[in-house]
């Protein structure tokens, strides 16, 4: 299958390994992966920070650039959230209803990287192996906007080697929220504080997820506190097939 | 099609805001262990009774459904169904008066009980009288209004604010409502204790002789029946059902959006109700009147039908269905936010997801910082909706409000804000890739600021980030250039 990675802006400038990973994820299972450079960003910190005629020439972008291909991947199920529950909105509201037609069909055939693998590819065991004590967030838009469910557990469950281990009060937020973590510093730093203390009862050398601004988060307080626990983007653990890995 | 009705907002009367930002009052709530540990133990234990009995309902999906479908109906119909309302009321003996804000509720509701020539009255929690600061109005005329819910007395005694919408002393622990009891309570029993049997008779014992003597009781109401004038009162203690029978003179503040169309849909929001709210499968005490009832109950019945911003919410396309809110506070019980900040922080009497959308709807956003800020207290983590029994998309009325609140900032500027030049910055760069790429590549002189692969200290804003966070270092070659390299 002929695949369009959306690698997102923040993939795309702070952590390139991620989208390396993905690209050499598919591949191994035999499809072709392409990188469109007109591709930007999503929109979505416009939009939720409530700057959305300033998210319009973004979601034109988008549409344009992902038009032409069949399947849509990105390994941020924030921006896949974005992507299928705002880009319309914005479309309708700050342009027309040809543009909002036309976001809503590409939103149709984006993905985030589980729903790919599981729903569109039919694989779960992808062949990885990841001999490592790992916990799983599952992260609030994977969760709760696009609905993932346990595809990414399932993905991780069939990785060889893994210890794969419950995180306690999983699907409360970390407190990055986007700006919030700027705006609303103090609350945003007593939630990843809850989050850190479960992150480290599970005795876990590595937290993971599918969303690389959770991960900057949960990661950027775990490093703060010296801690030892890293943290690895799902397509990173699955993407490894050796040994010590990233 | 967006329609400017030009409806008045609530106006500076009753506690719709509060006198500081969200960020600030939030960040000295934070500090507040004690608070913390009050709210985090209360919410998680509500929120395990909630999920417990919502899980044994096999149908609560299409509940849901059906007390959304109900409520958006009535809003679009308002205006049929008040009028409706009103006929039906009168035709059973009862009297209604419209308000359009909290000073002309209050004006009526002073007046209505000085006509009766009581100087004490009784109350049943009300969130509309908490909103309109009837308690201050009555004060100020004279008159001693008597909370009759344990938590409200709490609160009252207390010279405090409720932070929740249905536990509102909620911040309280037993031992400091002991403390409250025994400096605030008159006829107080010597040997209290923080036992919460004993806390319940302390309050029973102070609460008889005014439930035995008071000729006016004032309520609010959950549900306003169209179809018949009934108006339903839905309360766990008995205290509400004591001061709807008792005294001589009733008086009800109803917001106008808490109408259902017929007697039968009540059977939705009945089951929705207690099991969103106090996780209970069936309310204790659901009182129903309609009208006087002759040689029965109150002789003199009273309705204010309370606007107060309402018009002004239902206007707004987006953020109308704020207004289908049955108050069970199931949204603030599961929100990460409101567990570490408690209510107060939010100014309002409305805390919590709900309170972040309906107090701004009431008030609007134009010169109304604290409240503006308040659409931006939410990660936007969705667990508000997921749980919402009337199914009111919080998160998507969070960021229509954003929306809101900068056009608005936008009109009221000549300069733009500093934020806004960051985001129209940001739109520039994005709106081509070549541009983009650059910026890319000048991110990369952030390497200088790295130590060991981390950025422990970035200037402002980014400070606000680095106080408790490290920030990733810009790497040697963005994802694009790898590509190109390929």
């Amino acid at each position: 299958m002929r695949i369009a990675l959306f690698a997102t802006c923040l993939v795309d400038s702070l952590f390139p390994d991620v989208g390396k990973a993905t690209v050499t994820l598919l591949e191994r299972l035999g499809h072709q992966v392409e990188f469109p450079e007109a591709q930007t960003c999503c929109g979505q910190m416009h939009v939720n920070t409530g700057y959305q005629p300033e998210a319009l020439p973004l979601v034109r972008r988008y549409v344009e650039t992902f038009e032409p291909y069949e399947a849509i991947v990105a390994p941020s199920g924030s921006c896949v959230g974005s992507v299928r529950h705002q880009h319309a909105m914005v479309a309708r509201k700050y342009a027309d209803e040809a543009l909002a037609v036309r976001a809503e069909a590409v939103a149709a055939k984006t993905y985030e990287l589980s729903e790919l693998l599981v729903d569109v590819l039919g694989v779960e065991d992808v062949g990885a192996t990841y001999p490592h004590r790992v916990t799983y967030h599952p992260t609030c838009h994977s969760l709760r906007m696009i609905r993932v469910g346990d595809k990414p557990l399932r993905l991780l469950r069939q990785v060889r080697g893994i210890d794969l281990v419950e995180l306690p009060d999983a699907d409360v937020c970390c407190g990055f929220g986007g700006t919030f973590a700027v705006k609303n510093s103090d609350v945003s730093t007593a939630m990843l504080a809850d989050k850190m203390t479960n992150v480290l009862s599970t005795g876990a050398e590595i937290c993971t997820a599918g969303d690389s601004s959770c991960l900057m988060h949960i990661g950027g307080g775990l490093a703060r506190l010296s801690t030892g626990v890293r943290t690895v983007h799902l397509a990173e653990v699955l993407a490894s097939t050796a040994g010590p890995a990233t | 099609m967006s329609t400017f009705l030009g409806l008045p907002t609530a106006p500076h009367a009753g506690h719709l805001r509060g006198d500081g930002l969200f960020p600030a009052a939030a960040a000295d709530a934070v500090k507040d262990s004690q608070l913390r540990r009050n709210i985090g133990h209360a919410t998680a234990t509500i929120r395990a009774k909630r999920a417990r009995v919502v899980d044994e309902v096999p149908d609560w999906q299409q509940l849901r459904e059906a007390g959304r479908a109900i409520k958006a109906e009535t809003m679009a119909h308002l205006d049929r169904y008040l009028v409706q309302f009103e006929e039906a009321f009168t035709a059973r003996g009862g009297v209604v008066h419209w308000a359009r804000d909290a000073d002309e509720a209050n004006r009526i509701v002073t007046s209505l009980v000085q006509a009766t020539g009581a100087t004490e009255v009784v109350k049943v929690k009300s969130m509309a009288t908490q909103e309109i600061g009837l308690n201050e109005a009555l004060e100020a005329a004279g008159i001693t209004p008597y909370e009759t819910d344990l938590a409200e007395l709490i609160v009252q005694l207390g010279n405090d604010r409720p932070s929740h919408i249905l536990v509102p002393a909620i911040h309280k622990n037993r031992s400091e409502i002991a403390d409250i009891f025994r400096r605030e309570m008159p006829d107080v029993p010597g040997d209290l204790t923080d036992e919460p049997a004993r806390l319940a008779d302390a309050a029973r014992l102070h609460l008889r002789r005014t439930f035995l003597t008071a000729r006016v009781a004032i309520s609010g109401a959950n549900f306003g029946v169209a179809e018949t004038g009934t108006l339903s009162v839905v309360e766990s203690e008995g205290n509400g059902r004591m001061c709807l029978t008792l005294p001589e003179t009733l008086i009800t503040v109803m917001g106008i959006e808490k109408l259902v169309p017929t007697w039968r849909d009540l059977e939705v929001f009945l089951q929705l109700l207690p099991r969103s709210s106090t996780g209970e499968r069936m309310n204790p005490y659901t009182s129903t009147w309609t009208g006087v009832t002759p040689g029965d109950g109150p002789q003199d019945v009273h309705l204010v039908l309370l606007d107060n911003g309402r018009t002004a919410a239902l206007a707004d396309e987006v953020g109308r269905s704020a207004l289908h809110c049955i108050r069970c506070s199931a949204c603030l019980n599961v929100c990460p936010v409101y567990e570490r900040t408690g209510g107060h922080a939010y100014g309002s009497v409305y805390p919590g997801p709900i309170g972040a959308i309906l107090s701004p709807l009431l008030t609007g956003l134009h010169d109304e910082p604290e409240n503006a800020s308040l659409p931006y207290a939410s990660t936007l983590c969705g667990a508000c909706y997921d749980v919402c029994p009337v199914m009111i998309d919080i998160p998507t009325i969070l960021v229509h409000l954003r929306n809101r609140k900068v056009e608005t900032s936008k009109a009221d500027h000549k300069v733009p804000t500093p934020e806004a030049v960051a985001m129209a910055a940001m739109s520039y760069v994005w709106s081509d890739n070549r541009r983009w790429a650059l910026a890319e590549r000048l991110s990369r002189l952030g390497r200088v600021l790295g130590r060991r692969g981390k950025i422990s200290r970035l200037p402002f804003p980014g400070s606000r980030w680095t106080r408790s966070r490290d920030a990733p270092v810009p790497p040697v070659e963005s994802f694009r250039e790898w590509w190109a390299k390929r």
